[in-house]
């Protein structure tokens, strides 16, 4: 008893050729079919190349256009001829050209011999299936296909568009029900006769003449209708991108190849030599028995796919450059925001660096230039700290601010000093964790030197800048975490609010803030609004400040406070 | 998108191919071998001027890739290029006296050639110091990454221009015939690079790197586009629109996955950056034949003469495209 198989070619046939050398010269018989739409002058070669071998035999060709019935009519043809030619034949395998044993036929020959009964064919219900491309899962049974895909795809699309309106739904032959698997499979004599030779071929042909992809289908519905012991997975290692096209192996993938103990693989490129060599050397296998084990390859393979689908969550660069809203991931890393904090507080920066263990930056959007930690002029990815190159795309250097700090959190002050433009960008970005102290901006004002006039309008103008930001954070699609006090509530209890911002920064550090940074001194702030209000403005983002020259109650302890546990 | 847009790009292709058809006169064949070029080739596309120092290295570097056949147009060099070109028996070379400017910096050339013998065939438009750089550069060639695009069904591959750059000053170390010119320019920037959409040609502008962060800090707007489609199946009725940056067709622009994904892309790596700069520049001013009034010239040349030092301490020392891919200048997309 041996091992048959069938070989459905259509381009690089001097590989194929030497592949069904390989088999053949084994003792195992081979058919070859070669495309129709191959040039007769190839298929004639491939003939004459393997005319020295006496199991080699080639059936009659078909046109084999992706999706269409002639795959399985080609492969209907090679192999009835496959067991009328070579009565030994137990298994059948069916082979396509770009394939490549991994391991010696012998040792696939013993693995079969052990399991004479099995039919491997991935065979799955089609409510099962995750696979399939562009969601043509029960439809593929229910409407017709007579339009070529490749060629006629707005004929195709529309022709479906069109059965779907009038809710076709083909009569299937009595008696099946759809299975969907790999074309890839390796059948027993009995099995494959039965389907063969089955009384009623005649209709499921007709029938499968017009479903979709029936090289998917035909025989793995069949073979539920006549084998008793079906094992649903195939012997051939075969993985599909997104968009349903065989992932390709070169050279490069030897190892992995090795490493799967799959028996035959495919699709090969062509030029492949290093593979093709390896693995049809004589001296290939000589390894322990093992079962076929492709789960590295799998997820070499998903990921490529997940790349391409899914892409590395926010980065932005020549071939990835999302639609808004379609980001998956706006930015790449969680980062903070702090308005205020700085003004209320004297070195704050140093502090937080400190407590939290992230990278703390100054005003990165600052009017005249960007204040990168430590007063860098230069920083992570040679970013530049040239405020005309940060304005120029505001978006492109926050985002690759955080991507190029991977692995390290990112914090940063902002006012409405600064430039606002990125405001809309980070409120919509849930790794965005925004705090507001409003009204903080008019604390370096009240300690400057300037001409009152000049004060109120620039308090006015901070003002009005400062509500748009806050009308920003409250709209009702705001992703990002955003939590704002006014002036007068946050200085009344800082430490709580303080003790909850370090905590989601760093959770794992999970202590007690044994140590606060030391706030300005405010003598006389609540004075200062009431000269500003005086003045015409009106300061309303500061919260309640008593307009006589105390201060609210909690900052009476001025200084430096330290906390007991 | 409307009728009436696509119909003035429509309009702006068949310009720039009349052009093509136009400027092929200034062309005069010195050595055509196409006739001896294999079937389904891999073609390289290239314009130069006095560039003899550069190109050994250049042709090595690409016959190691897999080209097939380099289609060299050489625009009135006096230091033996077009000689030496003349005798590789790879190349096919026409030479053209005639203003570099004038013929669209060489792209009416080009696209002429393009045109003529690229119909059809994967076509690789570089400049002699660009160093083409692909996903599994190192172990598959050429034809493995056209044979994917091509079963893929994917029409045009994106290289983004990576600058490149010694440390030092530039004159410090001299780049000899021949010479791996990544040996000396080994540095890199990583990650400040800005983006965004050309909603007109459906492209992408990329710019940033050393260039901006030296030579236009204060005025991001007029720094060099790096964004660049040098790999594309040509089709006769193709224009590229502002050298490499674009195409017409504009689908051809579409290069970049829209819903989160990342396609394929690669790097071009530039070797711009070598003392043969400083002469070049010098020359290219004089001769005023460069791209709006040389102005990218005149600022290197300002930026040069107090001998700057491109390298900082955030520089990134090139190791391969696996680093490249890791710090998400290019991307596999979902070639395994």
């Amino acid at each position: 008893m041996t091992l048959g198989f069938v070989m459905l070619c259509h381009t690089a046939l001097d590989r194929a050729a030497q592949v069904a050398r390989n088999w053949a010269s084994s003792d195992c018989p081979v058919v070859i079919h070669v495309d129709k739409r191959t040039p007769t002058t190839q298929a004639e070669k491939l003939r004459a190349d393997l005319a020295d071998l006496e199991n080699v035999r080639f059936s009659t060709r078909h046109a084999c256009e992706w999706g269409t019935w002639g795959i399985v009519a080609a492969t209907q043809a090679a192999a009835s001829l496959m067991l009328a030619e070579f009565p030994q034949v137990r298994h059948v395998f069916l082979a396509s050209g770009s394939c490549l044993p991994l391991r010696p036929v012998a040792e696939l020959r013993g693995y079969l011999d052990e399991r004479p009964r099995t039919d491997f064919i991935e065979s799955v219900t089609t409510s099962d299936v995750g696979w399939t491309i562009g969601g043509l899962n029960a439809e593929r049974f229910t409407l017709r296909f007579p339009f070529s895909w490749r060629k006629h795809r707005w004929l195709f699309d529309t022709y479906v568009e069109l059965q779907r309106l009038l809710r076709v739904n083909r009569p299937k032959p009595s008696g099946i029900v759809p299975h969907l698997g790999s074309q890839w499979w390796c059948l027993t004599r009995q099995t494959l006769s039965a389907i063969l030779d089955g009384p009623d071929r005649e209709e499921y042909d007709r029938y499968f003449r017009r479903v979709w992809i029936p090289d998917e289908s035909y025989f793995q519905t069949l073979v539920r209708q006549v084998s008793t012991n079906v094992e649903s997975r195939s012997l051939t290692l075969s993985k599909f991108d997104f968009q349903g096209k065989p992932h390709i192996f070169y050279d490069d993938h030897l190892q992995l190849l090795k490493r799967s103990d799959c028996f035959v693989a495919r699709k090969m490129w062509p030029q492949a030599n290093k593979l093709y060599d390896t693995f049809l050397s004589p001296d290939a296998g000589a390894k322990p028995q093992a079962e076929p084990n492709p789960g590295k390859i799998d997820r070499l393979f998903a990921k490529a796919v997940e790349r391409r689908t899914t892409g590395r969550a926010g980065l932005y660069m020549q071939s990835r450059f999302p639609n808004k809203e379609w980001e998956q991931g706006r930015t790449a890393a969680p980062y903070s925001i702090f308005e205020g904090f700085a003004d209320v507080f004297e070195g704050f920066d140093t502090w937080l660096s400190k407590v939290s263990g992230t990278r703390v930056h100054g005003h990165l959007f600052a009017a005249d230039r960007v204040q990168y930690a430590g007063g860098a002029t230069i920083y992570n990815g040679a970013m530049s700290d040239s405020a005309a190159l940060r304005d120029y795309n505001p978006r492109s250097f926050l985002t690759n601010l955080i991507w190029n700090t991977r692995g390290e959190r990112q914090c940063l002050q902002f006012g409405p000093a600064d430039n606002q433009k990125i405001a809309k960008f980070v409120a919509a970005d849930p790794n965005a964790q925004i705090q507001v102290i409003s009204g903080a901006f008019a604390i370096p004002l009240f300690q400057s030197n300037q001409n009152f006039s000049e004060i109120r309008a620039e308090a006015a103008r901070l003002q009005r800048i400062e509500s748009e930001f806050l009308t920003v954070l409250r709209a009702p699609n705001v992703k990002a975490r955003v939590r704002i006090w006014t002036l007068a509530e946050f200085i009344e209890s800082p430490m709580e609010p303080l003790q909850s911002i370090v905590d989601e920064i760093s959770p794992r550090a999970l202590r007690r803030l044994t140590e606060v940074p030391r706030m300005v001194a405010l003598f006389g702030f609540g004075q200062f609004l009431q000269n500003l209000r005086n003045q015409g403005m009106q300061p309303v983002l500061m919260g309640d400040f008593p307009a006589g020259p105390d201060m609210p109650s909690a900052s009476g302890r001025r200084a430096r406070l330290y906390l007991v546990k | 998108m409307g009728v009436l847009k696509s119909y003035r790009l429509r309009l702006r292709r068949k310009q720039f191919l009349a052009r093509a058809l136009l400027r092929r006169r200034e062309l005069r064949a010195v050595a055509n071998r196409m006739a001896k070029v294999r079937p389904d080739p891999v073609l390289l596309f290239s314009c130069m001027r006095n560039e003899m120092v550069r190109l050994p290295y250049f042709l090595q570097y690409y016959r190691d890739l897999g080209v097939d056949h380099f289609l060299i147009v050489d625009n009135d060099s006096d230091d033996g290029t077009r000689e030496y070109l003349a005798r590789q028996p790879d190349v096919s070379l026409w030479t053209s006296k005639s203003s570099y400017k004038r013929a669209r910096f060489g792209m009416d050339w080009l696209t002429h050639l393009l045109r003529r013998y690229g119909h059809g065939n994967w076509c690789l438009t570089v400049d002699v110091d660009e160093f083409f750089i692909y996903p599994f550069c190192e172990t598959r060639p050429l034809r493995a990454l056209t044979d994917w695009l091509d079963s893929s069904q994917i029409r045009a591959f994106a290289a983004m221009l990576l600058d490149m750059y010694p440390k030092g000053p530039i004159q410090d170390q001299p780049y000899r015939e021949g010479q791996n010119p990544f040996d000396i320019a080994q540095w890199f920037d990583s990650g400040n690079y800005s983006i965004s959409r050309n909603w007109g040609f459906g492209n992408l502008w990329v710019q940033g790197g050393p260039r901006t962060r030296t030579f236009f800090p204060e005025e991001p707007k007029k720094s060099p586009a790096l964004n660049k489609i040098p790999l594309v199946k040509w089709d006769k009725s193709y224009a590229y629109v502002s050298s490499t940056h674009m195409l017409l067709p504009r689908g051809l622009n579409l290069v970049f996955d829209e819903w989160g994904g990342e396609k394929a892309s690669g790097c071009l790596l530039h070797a711009k950056f070598l003392n043969t700069f400083a002469v070049k520049a010098e020359e290219e001013m004089a001769r005023g034949e460069h791209y709006a009034n040389s102005h990218e010239y005149r600022a290197y040349q300002e930026g040069l003469k107090d001998q700057p030092d491109l390298w900082c301490k955030w520089s990134e020392k090139y190791i391969n495209w696996r680093q490249l891919e890791i710090l998400g200048l290019m991307s596999k997309g979902n070639w395994a």
